[in-house]
């Protein structure tokens, strides 16, 4: 995988995730012309772009677009898995997602891709496994902001 | 004075959107800390983010976000670490609304070094989005990321792993190495699985690590933590991708992946892995394509996988997207190794299944793999060729893409009529954008397979009439050589038909009327066989509606023009009003058609008695040489825009128009024999380079200045059979089809007057193209030559540059070949320029051709005059279609072989 998008049915990006350098310029020029492209169409056609020598696998859940750039021999089918897998993510752990929660905890939406996509390559494919992650380090955040309060207070 | 300014703007927005924040943030702690009393705490995420969703117009988003901008530059310019983090969040989110954001980048480094999990964790998120590999705060992350990979956190090993797997830069990767490697070991799986994608960025940033992770895949493979496997895997593909002796290394593995996927796919139900019935989908795939590289000729690892190909593909189950990804990856791999031929068919029956499928992304994957596979198995797919054509109608635009381009390819001698038919209806309703490439692969295919002349002309009519002006140019050419080389029965025919269109057709489809105003020209003497005969009064009102026309393009009406002067001699009753209109031109505002109007006039008037052999029936075109000067006239462009610079050397004089000439042939579209002696005429203006580097002889040149009888006398009296030559291959090479015509019409008469023998006057179109006619190369007497072997200069976009090279003293010959290295994509106008450095002459002669089908190749000589033996490097810059898309690309090159300039 190349790169990852999240997109608002108004074509606000609310996740963004890229795996291949580009500069600055050239990723804002992609995020609109993707968004713009896929936006476009409509609901009857396939989830598959081909776009640049890339091919692009989107799929809309409620009101956000999920878009995925993936390379030439890569698996658009699989993709749209992956995709699939990572709503099931954000679902069990926000309960019920909605768009919302992700504009307002857009870094814990970072942190649940980071644990399911490394580098644009899947790394866990049990559910559990990356809940479990995602659970015991914000366990540790809790921590330490539990410390910092009682620190805070002088108790520690 | 103006950062004075700047301070004063910052305190006076400070104080504004403190006041602000203190009304909309009602859970401020301010009371909490003391010491924090005098400097009001920074604004929450949640409340920042809530403050931009509130914000009713652009510009009062803005207006929020400089705010708040200015206040995180503030607090990070007082170093304050406390409310570091959480600014940095904000900042973050500012940067996806599309703000500028790099003066986060240090900071992100801070929070990483700080000791907190929750700082590296807003940190590292923070280095992902605002660097890349581009940025040179590298060092300093290097030296974090070290001292995380150590920690004896796994979360804090994780994020610094999962960091570098996104932004690893070369020097990242080989100073990090040794320790992913370490890690690629480690007893911990969370840590083992990241580490293992760790190692793929490395590799493929920095090869020759490759080897040092190699150790270390040895236990990956008997894993049992799905993750961890899943990695391997990948990073074992990545390695065999990436080198052909560790792919022999792999070859012994194939025992144990068919064994993990004949687990995965014989296993019981486990909750843990289950996608909707189907165990670890994501493993399985990965298993599959690593199957597929292993076995790709490969005959022994074909038939160890062979037994469990069958299995995935008659077990998966169908009804879901997930059961049809792996049934795609299994397809792919039994297409691509040597399977046995009943695998093969049962590969292409369940793509013949996705197609009857729904769900449209199914069908998209089953078109887009038959494609693939078309050209392997013809009569299996073949099959299916009736769904494929319900595809072409399909709503989804890429489906319909692929069905066309699929259609193309299915189409033999016994289906080309009804195949042909469906794609003319195609191509009536298609979007323009298929219009182009659509009519030009009917053409191809008419070409190819055609059963009669008659059905060929009638469907390239049909093709021309339903894609309307989106016919490319080289169809054009293609129908009217069809009908100049065919029968006296099939001409008469096309002129009947022609004409019918002529005199009904609407005046904006140009394509059209420029078949029809040639070959009604042309052959106009079949035009009283039309129905009842048409009258001369009937063909001059049809004309000038054209030539009168403000809906019809100039080259329209350059058609029509040189067509009427046919006419006029094949109709002599036609004679006077054609004068009329021709002189009438003579003062139009187009360059082109003005001198056309000019020239014409005079053979009505000076040379009347030339006027008839001029416009003599032309003889058909010699097939292979059209298709020469058609290359050569689109590659024209770049040889000569390249070598402009030695052009330059040689000839001081009109530098500029000869650059000018040579990088617009295609404006030169209908340059007539008479166009060019015309030009002679303004000799100061307008002359083409090849006249003016070709060694004229005295009389020759004598004649520049003189009028178009004079140049013949010229000829005749000088014995200027090279000039002549010069000029008429000239001609050629900048061909549209009109000006091959006259050409050799011209040529013909030039026999004619001047019983001059013309048997070298078309042999040179190649020499012509170089700038130096005098000393080209004989190209097809080249030897290759792998004295200094061959050097691969560019490999992307489907595309493979390769280079031979050929050395005598000074100067080098170099073979460029191009290849398509694609399976679908066809390669239009395809254009190379170089430049080398100053010290060296570059020459780029004409390419063997300018597209390229599916793995087709193409040569192009480039010469290279190094006499100070300096260093040769070159800048390449290349753009062509792949499909009507253009691409465009550049590249350096600095491994030539030193032998090259060392002798």
């Amino acid at each position: 995988m190349q790169f990852m998008l999240l997109f608002s049915r108004q074509g606000k990006l609310r996740l963004q995730k890229w795996y291949v350098a580009h500069p600055d310029k050239a990723k804002k020029k992609i995020t609109r012309e993707l968004i713009t492209t896929i936006l476009a169409r409509k609901p009857k056609m396939s989830s598959f772009l081909e776009w640049r020598d890339l091919k692009i696998v989107y799929k809309r859940y409620a009101s956000l677009y999920f878009c995925c750039a993936i390379d030439q021999e890569d698996n658009e089918l699989l993709t749209l898995e992956v995709i699939h897998r990572y709503v099931e993510l954000l679902d069990k752990y926000f309960g019920s997602v909605c768009e919302l929660d992700i504009i307002f905890n857009f870094e814990k939406a970072y942190f649940m891709l980071d644990e399911l996509v490394v580098g644009g390559e899947v790394c866990e494919t049990s559910k559990k496994n990356v809940l479990k992650a995602i659970a015991a380090q914000d366990l540790l955040q809790e921590d330490e902001a539990v410390e910092g309060a009682l620190r805070e207070i002088g108790l520690y | 004075m103006s950062s004075i300014k700047q301070v004063i703007n910052e305190a006076v927005e400070k104080d504004y959107t403190a006041e602000q924040r203190e009304i909309l943030n009602p859970y401020s702690k301010k009371g909490l800390l003391p010491e924090q009393v005098r400097q009001p705490n920074p604004i929450r995420l949640r409340d920042l983010i809530r403050q931009i969703r509130s914000a009713k117009t652009a510009a009062e988003e803005r207006s929020v976000v400089n705010k708040e901008c200015a206040a995180i530059r503030l607090t990070f310019r007082e170093e304050d670490s406390v409310w570091r983090c959480r600014n940095v969040a904000k900042l973050l989110y500012i940067h996806m609304l599309g703000y500028p954001a790099h003066f986060g980048q240090m900071e992100c480094l801070k929070l990483i070094a700080s000791p907190r999990f929750t700082d590296k964790r807003i940190g590292y998120l923070g280095a992902m989005l605002l660097l890349d590999e581009r940025q040179d705060v590298h060092l300093l992350i290097t030296n974090s990321l070290k001292n995380d990979l150590k920690s004896p956190t796994q979360f804090v090993q994780g994020l610094a792993l999962c960091t570098l797997a996104a932004i690893a830069s070369p020097e990242m990767a080989r100073d990090l190495a040794d320790e992913v490697e370490r890690l690629l070991k480690s007893s911990n799986a969370y840590i083992r699985k990241k580490a293992a994608i760790c190692a793929v960025r490395i590799m493929s940033k920095v090869p020759e690590l490759l080897e040092m992770f190699l150790p270390a895949t040895r236990n990956l493979l008997s894993e049992k933590n799905h993750g961890v496997l899943i990695t391997g895997i990948t990073l074992i593909t990545s390695m065999c991708v990436q080198s052909p002796d560790t792919l022999d290394h792999f070859k012994k593995t194939v025992g144990n992946l068919v064994r993990i996927l004949k687990n995965l796919v014989m296993a019981g139900y486990s909750p843990e892995h289950d996608v909707q019935g189907v165990s670890d989908p994501f493993l399985q795939v990965k298993v599959l394509k690593l199957l597929r590289i292993l076995g790709r000729g490969d005959g022994q690892a074909s038939e160890t996988m062979n037994d469990i190909l069958a299995q995935v593909a008659t077990n998966t189950e169908a009804t879901k997207n997930v059961g049809n990804a792996i049934l795609y990856e299994t397809v792919l791999s039994i297409m691509d190794i040597q399977s046995e031929t009943g695998l093969r068919v049962l590969a292409v029956n369940i793509l013949g299944r996705f197609l009857l499928n729904v769900d449209k992304n199914i069908k998209y994957v089953a078109l887009h793999t038959l494609l693939k596979v078309v050209h392997q198995d013809n009569q299996a797919v073949q099959r299916h060729r009736t769904t494929i054509l319900e595809c072409l109608k399909d709503a989804d635009i890429t489906i319909r893409r692929r069905a066309m381009e699929l259609c193309f390819a299915l189409i033999n001698p016994s289906n080309v009529r009804t195949m042909m038919k469906e794609l003319i209806s195609f191509l009536e309703t298609a979007e323009t954008e298929f219009k182009a490439v659509c009519s030009s692969k009917c053409v191809t295919a008419a070409e190819q397979f055609s059963p009669n002349t008659r059905w060929h002309i009638d469907t390239l009519l049909k093709v021309i009439i339903a894609a309307g002006n989106s016919v490319p140019d080289d169809v054009v050419a293609c129908t009217i050589q069809l009908i100049a080389e065919s029968g006296e029965a099939e001409q008469q025919y096309a002129v009947a038909e022609l004409w019918q269109r002529l005199s009904a057709a609407p005046l904006d489809t140009q394509p059209l009327l420029q078949v029809a105003t040639w070959v009604c020209g042309e052959f106009a003497n079949f035009l009283s066989l039309v129905g009842g005969g048409v009258s001369e009064g009937e063909v001059v009102a049809v004309y000038q509606r054209i030539l009168w026309s403000s809906q019809c393009s100039a080259v329209t009406k350059q058609y029509a023009i040189t067509s009427s002067m046919k006419l006029a001699s094949r109709m002599p009753g036609t004679n006077s009003l054609v004068a009329q209109m021709v002189s009438a031109y003579g003062s139009h505002l187009n360059v082109e058609l003005q001198q056309r109007g000019v020239e014409y006039t005079q053979l009505f008037t000076r040379y009347d008695s030339m006027r008839g052999p001029l416009l003599e029936r032309m003889p058909p075109f010699e097939r292979s040489r059209l298709r020469v000067s058609q290359d050569a006239a689109a590659a024209n462009a770049a040889a000569a825009a390249a070598a402009a610079p030695l052009a330059n050397g040689l000839h001081n004089n009109n530098n500029n128009d000869a650059v000018a000439a040579v990088q617009a042939p295609s404006q030169s579209d209908s340059n007539a024999l008479l166009d060019l002696l015309g030009g002679l005429d303004d000799s100061a203006n307008d002359v083409p380079v090849q006249v003016k580097s070709a060694p004229l002889p005295p009389a020759g040149t004598g004649s520049l200045n003189s009028d178009i009888l004079d140049l013949l006398g010229g000829l005749g009296g000088g014995g200027g059979g090279d000039s002549g030559g010069t000029l008429i291959s000239r001609t050629v090479n900048n061909g549209g089809i009109l000006d091959t015509g006259l050409g050799s019409a011209s040529n013909n008469l030039l026999d004619d007057l001047l019983n001059n023998s013309s048997s070298n006057l078309n042999n040179s179109t190649l020499a012509n193209n170089t700038i130096n006619s005098t000393n080209s190369l004989p190209v097809s007497t080249l030897p290759s030559s792998d004295e200094y072997g061959s050097l691969t200069i560019y490999e992307r976009n489907n595309l493979r540059l390769v280079m031979t090279f050929q050395r005598q003293d000074s100067l080098t010959t170099i073979t460029l070949t191009a290849t398509n290295s694609s399976t679908s994509c066809n390669i239009t106008d395809f254009l190379f320029q170089a430049a080398v450095p100053k010290s060296l002459q570059l020459q780029l002669l004409t390419p063997s051709s300018t597209s390229l089908a599916p793995a087709a190749s193409l040569t192009q000589f480039i010469r290279v005059n190094n006499p100070n033996k300096a260093v040769l490097r070159m800048k390449l810059r290349l753009s062509w279609f792949a499909d009507g898309v253009k691409i465009e690309d550049q590249n350096e090159v600095n491994n030539f072989p030193p032998a090259l300039w060392q002798y």
